[in-house]
């Protein structure tokens, strides 16, 4: 039994050895991961501007530094020049909590996550993986770790004593634990595929593609989770720019409706740290995204195959890793740039009615597939053509429901906004009133019972004839 | 050492940079004392009280968090099934399915009921 438990554990565990590390190393990578998340996230700050500067066709800020570069450091400068307010309605030791829960939560979801395989310190004989640690739940303690980083959000709206910040924690909230359930559905698969929660191990299990006959050729399949598992890919891709509260799904920070959303009455640094927690986040759901389906720190497939995997050994990796990431970060902003933000029903109808079935029915129709290709589950041929014929079923199941529920809650919509009668009376509620396009005008005492009845009666009879001129014409 | 301690490192320093930003932005920026600036903002008009003295919010974000905890525990539920996945065999696969569909059910029944409806 506890052989038999060992043996079960070692498949879990992470590939990554970090037996050799001491203190200063883990201090030193620690310390790595801090510095390297400070410095992108004023990159990001910058790229952002930037490209959606571009986007519409306008320089962005260019004046500090080359390119502009700085502009976030001046930014942060600036900011902690400013008045650290805090209203009299806060409850202020929440109130000063929740910053520091947001910006301790998003720094240490990064610690599982691998930059590279094991390589040399430079100047010193230690050999150490590039990776501060790994667990054998890693996946799983970034979920919890972010789902403590809603702690912060929703502390924040709510001890803010106002109305707007309480709302838009209260959103944000709502918003993210919507979308967690979908994220965490579409990792089960990977999980399934690479045996592992661990980081390093996900990698591992993307290096070989599996080799399969396929009418007389053997051909190596792809090896990135995100080709194998292209379902489980969108959903999380779409959850994660839910989970961070970028646009098109910003609606917690809807300026339009909640002032700044849930940090409208933070200030100075304060509101440093909850723009700093923001932009980790972002940069945390790329990296996990790029480890888990696009082969984390392995070289892309020609590079891969240069001088017998050379490009995946040593500090070559770092490289791959951080383009990757950058890739991402660039598609939240071209998202941002292209896509305006979704209303809230919008919204809380696709998590639920579209992401989770899909989802869960992906899952069952992986396992059918993974199990009908296992030689230990199908033994005989039966069980593989009943499996594989679940699975297939399934996939049509998922296309099928996708339709169906799309148009059932198309035509749902256009039921309830009712066709508009053709005349319109634009007095009758008791002012003025533009008619919709296609509407006529027609006279009519309105109720105002006339005190400038005869006043506007011209203005209405111009109106009128005008519009039969359009329509007669 | 236990993986959890570079954890515990990256927690600290985080903390540090945190606790020193929110130390460092209350010593740097001036203080002028003004009473409206300490009201809740709401654009200028008088605040609603209603935030300060716990007032009331949609019933729906309560059925949010309800319907969340139940697909929560159904992930947890699936993620060992799906890292053991190749050593369980046909019977866990199986058995795996029926839960699934167990809780479809419970999902279709809030959906005919219009839980998941937002308005």
């Amino acid at each position: 039994m506890s052989l038999l438990a060992q043996g079960v554990l070692a498949a879990e565990n992470p590939v990554a050895d970090f037996g050799n590390d001491n203190g200063w190393v883990v201090f030193g990578k620690a310390l790595f991961i801090f510095v390297f998340l400070v410095l992108l996230t004023l990159l990001t700050i910058w790229g952002e501007r930037r490209v959606v500067a571009r986007m519409q066709s306008r320089p962005g800020p260019n004046r500090v530094g080359p390119f502009g570069l700085i502009q976030g450091l001046a930014d942060g400068v600036k900011l902690a020049l400013k008045e650290d307010v805090i209203p009299k309605a806060v409850d202020k030791l929440v109130f000063v909590l929740a910053p520091i829960i947001s910006a301790i939560t998003c720094f240490v979801a990064f610690s599982v996550i691998p930059f590279g395989p094991a390589a040399r310190i430079p100047f010193t004989d230690i050999v150490t993986p590039l990776q501060l640690t790994d667990l054998p739940v890693a996946v799983l303690f970034v979920l919890a770790v972010a789902a403590v980083g809603v702690y912060g959000i929703v502390l924040a709206g709510w001890s803010s004593g106002s109305t707007y910040p309480l709302l838009g924690g209260l959103r944000s909230s709502a918003q993210v634990i919507s979308y967690e359930i979908a994220m965490g559905l579409a990792l089960i698969s990977v999980f399934l595929y690479a045996g592992s929660m661990s980081t390093s191990s996900i990698v591992a299990a993307q290096e070989h593609g599996v080799v399969r006959e396929i009418f007389g050729l053997d051909l190596t399949m792809p090896a990135w989770f995100a080709v194998q598992l292209p379902v489980a890919f969108v959903i999380y891709v779409i959850a994660m720019v839910g989970e961070t509260n970028r646009a098109p799904f910003d609606l917690p920070e809807a300026e339009g409706e909640l002032v700044g959303g849930f940090h409208t009455e933070y200030s100075s640094l304060k509101f440093a740290l909850f723009f700093l927690a923001e932009y980790i986040n972002m940069i945390t759901v790329s990296a996990i995204a790029t480890t888990l389906f696009l082969g984390g720190w392995r070289a892309p497939w020609p590079l891969s195959a240069i001088g017998g995997g050379m490009l995946n050994e040593g500090w070559w990796p770092m490289l791959w890793f951080i383009g990757k990431l950058l890739g991402f970060i660039f598609f939240f902003i071209w998202l941002r740039g292209t896509l305006p933000r979704l209303r809230y029903d919008q919204f809380m109808r696709f998590g639920w009615k579209v992401l989770i079935p899909v989802a869960l029915v992906w899952i069952v129709a992986v396992a059918c597939w993974r199990a009908a290709n296992s030689a230990t589950i199908a033994a005989d041929g039966t069980t593989r053509i009943v499996l594989i014929a679940v699975g297939i079923a399934l996939l049509f199941a998922i296309f099928g429901a996708l339709i169906t529920g799309i148009d059932r809650a198309d035509r749902r919509d256009a039921a309830r906004h009712e066709t508009p009668p053709d005349e319109v009376d634009p007095f009758a509620g008791g002012f003025p009133v533009p008619p919709l396009p296609g509407q006529r005008l027609i006279r009519s005492n309105g109720i105002g019972n006339g005190r400038d009845d005869d006043a506007r009666r011209p203005a209405l009879a111009a109106a009128g004839e005008a519009d039969e001129e359009v329509h007669g014409g | 050492m236990s993986p959890y301690v570079p954890i515990l490192v990256l927690a600290a320093i985080a903390a540090a940079f945190a606790v020193f930003s929110i130390g460092a932005g209350a010593l740097a920026g001036p203080k002028r004392y003004n009473r409206a600036k300490l009201d809740a903002y709401e654009c200028g008009i008088e605040p609603t009280p209603q935030a300060a003295g716990g007032g009331r919010f949609p019933i729906k974000y309560y059925l949010v968090a309800m319907l969340f905890i139940v697909f929560d525990i159904e992930s947890v539920f699936l993620i060992p099934f799906a890292v053991a996945f190749d050593r369980l065999g046909l019977f866990a696969l199986i058995e795996m399915v029926l839960f699934i569909a167990t809780v479809f059910v419970a999902y279709a029944y809030v959906w005919r009921r219009g839980g998941l409806e937002w308005d």
